[in-house]
């Protein structure tokens, strides 16, 4: 009888220690959570709101009427129209060159054997520990000496190669059983036709990841640009969203400052809502942001 | 012969990004290395009086210098630690819980993707003194709420406050998704082993969590410690133009790197004194590393 009662007691107290774990979790995760939301969503209802409203004393929390008319307004602010076109050309064209040198070198240390392989394959590696500012400074000297400040060559070329999506590559390659690529040989197939026929589409979810995350890393690149294309012809979006509401407190025209954020901002959430798969699966391997 | 014919197809098939990386990567490495001990370097012209400490004396003497170096490890220490805690947290509780998991899930990975300079700009809003939403809530709890905390005059505390907040909430997502992932590939019979002997849940999380999550805690500091040190983008984001990071004193390392590159005093040498930065930068970046990777190979458990 006793012991009865002590069973459902017990059971009885496990379930309000479930039921109270469930409520601290899901309070815990639920206050996070806000707090990461809220900037979105301020930056949102701010890039609706009138100019008299953002300047409102308290904030309201909700704009009073949708103000679609800063979006236009803010475009028009800057050149908005030239830095979007400047940073999808350069994004694409870099992203293009960065699958190719990469599926190549991927292939070369994956499944071609040759003199110095595993040496030259450390030494890639290796420059993956050493910060970027190491290079950007000669990088900056050489494009600036080759006369190539404010040009697309200097936003491009320096960045058509990437050792971290040469090793996922490669890494990913490795998996695909010799067999096919003896059975190839045997069949006559040069590599070549091999590596265009068998690997690449094998690989393809790699490849997507990396054009996906080298495409967003594009999108928000920062410091290079700023260093070597700030005129107003060649900025990119991010430079040119810094540079464009910047007088001297960022006081006035917040209106239109959020609603450039926004259009900034919002393809990328779309694109990691679509493709999330995908870039969770590059980032868990990775850890480079860009 | 055939092993020759396919040593050059390999070198063929390497060769775009090889010499990328020979003008991009390799070169430009030993040139910076270069660089800082070339004193009074011009770059534009390439020359130099002579070789030297001349670059290290200048950045060492200089206050401003100093100030961002303390800045960075006063960011490093503060941050790293938080944003490691608050992700592992987050990451155990999203283990622990069955609805809604993909949807916070994504949620926590909303900042991952966003742009930096962007979303700075949008905290710098809600951080504004007069109409900002922090000082509004801040105003709710019934205190002094015309707080100045990114404007001019604003102060080294409270810009470093704004700036740690920012840097923790861009930090969260990645360490998330690679504390999420080694959660998940825990066996599930330690915890109900644990169970069964009614282990209290702070020393299942101190005795079974931590110590079979510790080699994703190590690659997490790792490269959150260096990330950190880099720190850079965020400053510009939240306080935007040089003026106005000098008045808070809240500039970094990478910071003090930049604006010597693009000092117009190029004849004086600031080239080089970028390039010391950014030596010190890295030697400073590879002791931590090997502190880091000593601390590991004693306390993670493989």
């Amino acid at each position: 009888m006793t012991e009865k009662m002590n069973v459902k007691n017990l059971e009885k107290s496990y379930k309000v220690e479930l039921i109270l774990k469930n409520i601290l979790v899901y309070g815990f995760l639920g206050i996070m959570a806000i707090i990461v939301v809220v900037p979105f969503y301020w930056m949102i209802i701010s890039a609706l709101k009138t100019q008299a409203e953002t300047e409102m004393i308290p904030p309201t929390l909700f704009p009073q009427l949708l103000n679609f008319q800063n979006f236009p307004n803010a475009m028009m602010q800057a050149d908005f129209a030239r830095y979007i076109y400047n940073t999808i050309f350069v994004g694409v064209v870099s992203t293009v060159g960065t699958v190719v040198t990469t599926i190549f070198a991927a292939f070369a240390f994956a499944r071609l054997e040759f003199k110095g392989k595993n040496i030259l394959f450390t030494l890639f590696l290796a420059t993956m520990m050493i910060p970027g500012e190491m290079m950007v400074i000669t990088n900056y000297i050489t494009v600036a000496r080759l006369g190539w400040i404010d040009t697309y060559q200097a936003l491009i070329i320096p960045f058509v190669v990437s050792v971290f999506y040469i090793y996922l590559l490669r890494q990913n390659f490795k998996q695909i059983p010799n067999e096919l690529y003896l059975a190839a040989k045997v069949d006559g197939t040069g590599d070549f036709k091999y590596l265009l026929r068998v690997m690449v589409p094998i690989a393809m979810p790699t490849i997507i990841s990396i054009t996906i995350l080298k495409l967003i890393g594009s999108w928000n690149a920062y410091i290079w640009p700023n260093l070597v294309a700030d005129s107003d012809s060649m900025r990119l979006i991010t430079n040119g969203l810094r540079k464009a509401f910047t007088d001297d407190q960022g006081r006035s025209q917040i209106h239109l400052q959020m609603a450039a954020t926004t259009v900034v901002t919002v393809p990328l959430l779309l694109v990691f809502l679509f493709l999330r798969k995908y870039i969770m699966q590059g980032v868990s391997r990775s850890g480079i942001k860009g | 012969m055939v092993e020759s014919k396919n040593n050059l197809k390999a070198w063929l098939y390497l060769a775009p990004a090889l010499i990328l990386m020979a003008i991009f990567i390799f070169y430009p490495l030993f040139n910076t290395i270069l660089i800082a001990f070339k004193e009074k370097y011009n770059y534009m012209t390439g020359e130099f009086t002579q070789f030297g400490f001349g670059n290290f004396a200048f950045i060492f003497r200089n206050q401003i210098f100093w100030r961002t170096v303390s800045n960075t490890f006063f960011i490093v220490f503060v941050s790293v630690p938080i944003s490691i805690m608050l992700s592992l947290l987050i990451a155990v509780g999203l283990n622990s819980i069955k609805p809604l998991q993909k949807v916070f899930q994504t949620i926590f990975f909303l900042p991952y993707v966003t742009n930096t300079i962007a979303i700075g700009m949008v905290f710098a809003v809600m951080f504004n003194q007069s109409y900002g939403l922090i000082n509004t809530i801040i105003g709710w709890l019934g205190l002094d709420n015309a707080i100045n905390w990114v404007g001019y005059g604003a102060g080294w505390g409270r810009a470093m406050t704004v700036l740690l907040i920012y840097s923790v909430w861009e930090a969260l997502p990645f360490k998330i998704l690679i504390f999420l992932s080694g959660l998940q590939g825990i066996d599930k019979q330690y915890y109900q082993a644990a169970q069964i002997d009614s282990t209290p849940r702070v020393r299942v999380f101190t005795r079974i969590t931590v110590p079979l999550l510790s080699p994703m805690i190590a690659y997490v500091a790792v490269t959150s410690f260096i990330g950190a040190f880099k720190e850079y983008t965020s400053v510009v984001a939240l306080f935007g133009l040089d003026t106005s990071i000098r008045d808070k004193g809240i500039g970094t390392i990478v910071w003090f790197l930049y604006r010597s590159l693009s000092d117009p005093r190029v004849g004086e040498g600031s080239a080089g004194w970028a390039a010391a930065a950014a030596l010190f930068l890295f030697v400073i970046i590879l002791i931590f590393t090997f502190i880091n990777l000593y601390i590991s190979k004693k306390r993670v458990h493989y």
